[in-house]
């Protein structure tokens, strides 16, 4: 049995679809990256797992489940006891997603306390060895320090330490490295697959990096205006991808395209609101449209490698 | 911080001289002068009041009259009033517990209420609570407090005979006034009933005083959470499971609290003009009731030497509240 099952998640704003029917796996200890560009409903997705998408937001799908329990189905007090502790989040911008009115110590605490995960006595001592094994240099000092005395790797590795602190199964972690120096964004990656791995929890990890993705996942998912265009294991991914827009984003790789005077760009944008195109949501951008990818929408076929195209690469056709 | 502190206390001399200027110079565009107003209708021999003025130094010109206040007041002399002839400081010293008694009632009234409404209405935002709140607080932020004041009065007292018309404490009981406040001194009393009367007093002209505060702290508590309510920490606290309530109040009031007190400090200069209105609707005897029979009375170092105290006041409240956002926000914090 899966870890996380999702089967058909729609997330809507009003008319708006920020996520299109979905499905989402993660296997216990295992590294899923999704990818895709801004826009195009990865945050959105996680946030329906975590449980936090507030009004105006709806959230259906025909399976939602973690570890055999039926999230949809919780009270919402029984999936607050889940999330912080058995699913756990890390986001994209560490300096303001801590509060800033309370010690970095304080508010690692407030997690372990919440769900009760140590006894109240080695609260501190609990949260110091956290600290440390997230790289913080000196914990006990900074246990007194406020976010904004600490630098953007340091906060984001703070928001490590809280995210894991219960020991989840699941850490999500949306583009975490993106806010950083590109000199950090390594170390945190490396971090987090450290932990992955170290602790066995699975993470699915949010990123815009074909690079990062290459390196770190088992499993790759890529969205597309709220939509799962395709999903394969990593290397079949990179070796054999299936949809154009997948291999628009491999092509636009710096290491894939020497030779090129410039690096390839996907023209266009994802639609957003009011121009999302009849069939397929890709047919605007696509070098490789047809007649019907303008008037009917590709369903999502396959097995070990899945995809929504009526025309994908790699088949002999 | 000690730098920030030394600052503001050279901004007070300047202040001073600013407030003692204004005062006089509006006492003095009023027709009447202690003398003239003191013996009314009937009127004296011109050689009297001549030697009245002059032992008052009415006589000078008006620039040297301000110039001497302002030496007696740098060397530390408020002066005594022209009607009892006790020093200003005394009077004010007797009086000024009855208007703090009456202001921090009135501002813990309007925080008390005021500060759980605001948190409701953005918690609840765009329902018919918050719009009808929101309605109410326009109206009662721009309450005339005279009018608020006889009409609480024509309903609560007169109408209803729930809450008495005047003063502090009913004619029957005596308290012996060591702290000058009357909830603390009616409460030690021997008398039973003392401090239930001097509650009942308390009532009306609290919920009059605070009703400006009120609105304006449950308007400001509501947009600074909203506008906290968005911030991506928020996200993080719910991300960790914990409780809503918990979310509101420990994350996103604790940051919302720091442009409110802003605006309870600045509430405070308002208060007390409050205050002075309030005091003479209820004859409630505190330094507003006191400074407006000084203005019928032209008494000119009662109203100047009262004016100066109350600018004092407004200053070291303000500087408390600095003190306070420094000590609720980390980030300005060294
Ligand atoms: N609270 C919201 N209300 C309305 N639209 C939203 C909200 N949150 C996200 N969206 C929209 O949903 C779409 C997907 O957003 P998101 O999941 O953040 O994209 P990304 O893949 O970059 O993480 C975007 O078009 C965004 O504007
Ligand atoms: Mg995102």
């Amino acid at each position: 049995m899966a870890l996380l099952e999702i089967r058909n998640l729609v997330v809507e704003f009003g008319r708006f679809r920020a996520v299109d029917g979905v499905d989402l796996t993660v296997e216990a200890g295992e590294i899923l990256c999704v990818v895709g560009e801004s826009g195009s409903g990865k945050s959105v997705s996680m946030l329906a797992v975590m449980g936090l998408i507030g009004w105006p937001g709806k959230v259906s799908a025909d399976v939602m489940r973690f570890d055999g329990i039926d999230l949809l189905g919780l009270s919402p007090r029984a999936r607050r006891k889940l999330v912080g502790r058995d699913i756990a989040m890390v986001f994209q911008e560490p300096t303001t997603s801590l509060n800033p009115c309370y010690p970095v110590g304080w508010q690692i605490a407030e997690s372990l306390r919440a769900h009760n995960a140590v006894p109240r006595a080695q609260v501190r001592d609990r949260v110091i060895e956290l600290l440390d094994q997230v790289g913080i240099p000196a914990p006990a000092s900074r246990l007194g320090a406020f976010p904004h005395q600490l630098s953007g790797g340091m906060n984001q590795r703070v928001m490590i330490a809280m995210a894991i602190s219960c020991n989840p199964r699941l850490l999500i972690a949306d583009e975490p490295t993106t806010a950083l120096d590109v000199t950090i964004q390594k170390q945190i990656l490396d971090l987090l697959v450290d932990l992955q791995s170290k602790r066995g929890m699975a993470l699915a990890l949010i990123t815009h990096d074909m690079g990062v993705v290459a390196e770190t996942a088992h499993r790759v998912q890529v969205m597309y205006a709220g939509q799962m265009v395709e999903e394969q294991p990593t290397e079949a991914l990179f070796t054999k991808p299936h949809h154009p827009y997948t291999a628009a984003l491999l092509a636009a790789l710096p290491e894939r395209a020497m030779g090129a005077s410039r690096l390839p760009t996907i023209p266009g944008m994802v639609p957003g609101i009011d121009d999302r195109p009849v069939g397929c949501l890709f047919n605007p951008r696509c070098g490789r449209v047809q007649e019907i990818c303008r008037t009917s929408a590709p369903p999502l076929i396959g097995e070990a490698a899945k995809f929504r195209c009526y025309f994908p690469l790699g088949e002999s056709a | 911080m000690l730098r920030f502190l030394l600052r503001r206390v050279t901004l007070i001399i300047p202040t001073f001289i600013g407030v003692t200027l204004a005062s006089f110079l509006l006492i003095h565009a009023v027709p009447g002068d202690p003398i003239e107003v003191r013996v009314g209708e009937h009127g004296i021999a011109p050689e009297r009041l001549a030697i009245l003025r002059h032992e008052f130094g009415l006589d000078q010109p008006l620039w040297k009259q301000f110039a001497d206040y302002e030496v007696q007041v740098a060397s530390g002399h408020l002066g005594a009033s022209t009607v009892t002839h006790q020093p200003v400081w005394d009077e004010f010293l007797t009086l000024f517990p009855a208007t703090v008694e009456l202001s921090v009632c009135a501002l813990i009234f309007a925080l008390v209420i005021g500060l759980p409404l605001g948190v409701i209405a953005a918690v609840k935002r765009g329902t018919a609570f918050d719009y009808g709140l929101m309605g109410v607080s326009v109206t009662g932020a721009s309450m005339p407090i005279f009018w608020w004041g006889l009409m609480m009065i024509l309903v609560f007292s007169v109408s209803l005979g729930w809450t008495p018309v005047a003063g502090r404490i009913g004619d029957a009981f005596f308290v012996e006034p060591w702290s000058g406040f009357m909830l603390i001194d009616s409460w030690f009393s021997d008398d039973d009933g003392a401090f239930a009367s001097a509650v009942s007093h308390l009532i009306l002209p609290t919920i009059v005083l605070g009703t400006i505060p009120l609105a304006t702290i449950a308007r400001m508590t509501r947009s600074a959470m909203l506008e906290v309510l968005g911030d991506d920490f928020i996200r993080t606290a719910r991300a960790k499971g914990l409780s809503p309530l918990r979310v509101v109040i420990v994350h996103a009031l604790r940051n919302a609290l720091i442009p409110v007190v802003t605006v309870i400090g600045l509430q405070v200069g308002a208060l007390l003009g409050g205050a002075i209105l309030t005091e003479t609707i209820f004859a409630w005897p505190g330094v507003g009731h006191w400074l407006i029979e000084a203005i019928q009375r032209r008494d000119y170092p009662v109203l100047q030497g009262g004016t100066l105290l109350i600018a004092v006041l407004v200053m070291a409240v303000n500087l408390g509240v600095d003190v306070t956002y420094g000590f609720l926000n980390p980030r300005i914090r060294k």
